[in-house]
């Protein structure tokens, strides 16, 4: 009978570029640093259910890389997730278990609960032993009510009625620690959110630009994107734009390469 | 008994902590602070680390908190199925054993110091300690964390074979609060639970409300 040359793919990391990329290292090429969410995340329960917040700053070392990016991803009809720490980590992470609970109301037939991603999502950063770089604010509501837990980049998580993430974790834990009461209303829950992610926004030099806001309840998500923006960019004095005829016009060519179909355009005031 | 985080990754969240489980004639009393922290901020001050594993059988975490978490769900799960395969309750030496095969065939990757504590139909109340490096030790009373280190005088002095339950519960109490006065690593809450054949009963201590002793 044929031996099969079919390999089974080994598992782990792969480090065959390992000598390539220290060779380039040495020959004075670096390699790109990794986006992080420098950040300011933080999320508190209130009488119907509980407010996500976060910033929306993303920095590359000393560069914002992107002034207004969202940082509250989408798990379940139910439930939300604030990401703080390496971009790319949280996005994938939260995509992958979003999945994941899709595939888990199809086979069980009822809506997630909250538990359940924090298990799958903890579960799988303590397997990558921290090298998957997401410090994580779960909430939503489910059958138990409404839950918020705080997942940490190894794999410890915490169940608490208000937490912080990010590197402003420890401005908006102060304005937490000095406002936060049991069954607030609404307004005042919204309000204490927007002016914890203000004081990382203005204290913490990796968070910046807006605040956005989720308010989770039992009837369904309100989601602000933008629901603060306290760092517009000024009215210039005049415009700096050159009149038409101080470069001579040969040809003109008209042609739309770029469709904003979802999202907010880029501000390029 | 090792003590201290040696092993933990830059960043990972501590238990740094004071756990502590006492026998008395029917039961047993665990105890534990309620301190958090990522280097020198307090990420939660109000941690339960009393974890059950089963009915009658919690166990107490001090070390790496991710570390603590994933053993003791791995263990609840080994008991769930324990419980539906023998269709009686496991004993707390089964549950201790449990621990020390994960802790000790992961003893490089691990930074778990556990105290397993319970109640069961064969031995009734039992205590047995599971430090760093995976071995596994029965003792009438057990502290650890880093805490534990400054009342191992006070515990000696002061723990009795024929305790009643006030009696242990006051020197659990006791303990953990002047641990708690003394490590930087822990404080906040303290956090009882008192397991005997009926069920499990748990007490809260607020910060306000510790015992207090020679303050200066």
């Amino acid at each position: 009978m044929p031996v099969s040359n079919l390999e089974l793919p080994k598992g782990g990391f792969n480090f065959d570029n390992f000598h390539r990329n220290k060779t380039f290292e040495e020959k004075g090429f670096k390699a790109p640093g990794t986006r992080k969410t420098g950040t300011t995340i933080c999320g508190c329960v209130y009488k119907g259910g509980l407010v996500l917040g976060a910033d929306t700053r993303a920095t590359e070392g000393p560069i914002v890389a992107d002034k207004n990016c969202e940082k509250i991803h989408y798990l379940a009809p139910n439930m939300y997730c604030c990401g703080a720490g390496t971009a790319a980590d949280c996005d994938a992470t939260t995509g992958l278990i979003s999945s994941k609970l899709e595939l888990h109301r199809l086979q069980t037939g009822r809506p997630s609960r909250v538990a359940t991603a924090m298990t799958m999502l903890k579960q799988m950063l303590f397997r990558y032993q921290g090298q998957v770089g997401c410090a994580l604010v779960l909430g939503g509501i489910d059958v138990n009510g409404p839950q918020l837990y705080t997942i940490a980049p190894h794999g410890s998580t915490d169940k608490l009625p208000y937490v912080t993430m990010g590197s402003g974790s420890l401005a908006a834990m102060a304005i937490f620690e000095h406002r936060w009461k049991k069954d607030m209303e609404l307004e005042e829950a919204m309000e204490l959110v927007k002016d914890a992610i203000s004081a990382g926004v203005f204290n913490d030099l990796g968070s910046g630009s807006n605040v956005d806001l989720c308010v989770i309840t039992k009837e369904g998500v309100d989601y602000r994107r933008g629901y603060d923006k306290p760092n517009e960019r000024g009215r210039k004095e005049r415009s700096y734009k050159l009149a038409p005829g101080t470069t001579s016009v040969l040809t003109s060519q008209f042609r739309k390469f770029v469709d904003v179909i979802e999202g907010d355009a880029m501000d390029v005031s | 008994m090792e003590h201290g985080n040696t092993r933990l990754k830059p960043g990972e969240v501590d238990l740094g902590t004071t756990i502590m489980a006492v026998k008395f004639a029917n039961g047993v009393i665990i105890g534990a602070d309620s301190r958090t922290t990522t280097g020198s901020y307090i990420a939660n001050r109000v941690t339960d680390k009393l974890t059950m594993v089963h009915d009658r059988i919690y166990c107490c975490r001090s070390g790496s908190a991710a570390d603590t978490q994933a053993v003791a769900d791995m263990v609840h799960y080994y008991l769930q199925l324990y419980t539906a395969q023998e269709g009686e309750r496991p004993p707390v030496e089964t549950a201790a054993n449990l621990f020390r095969e994960l802790c000790y065939t992961n003893k490089d990757g691990l930074s778990a110091g556990i105290i397993v504590a319970g109640w069961d139909k064969y031995k009734g109340p039992s205590v047995y300690t599971i430090p760093l490096g995976g071995s596994i030790h029965e003792q009438p009373f057990s502290i650890g964390g880093s805490g534990s280190t400054y009342i191992y005088g006070y515990c000696d002095a002061n723990f009795r074979d024929d305790m009643t339950k006030e009696e242990a519960i006051k020197f659990t109490k006791n303990s953990i609060a002047l641990a708690m006065s003394r490590d930087g690593s822990s404080g906040g809450v303290i956090r009882l639970a008192i397991i005997d054949e009926s069920g499990v009963e748990r007490i809260f201590v607020p910060g306000n409300q510790l015992p207090t002793f020679w303050e200066g």
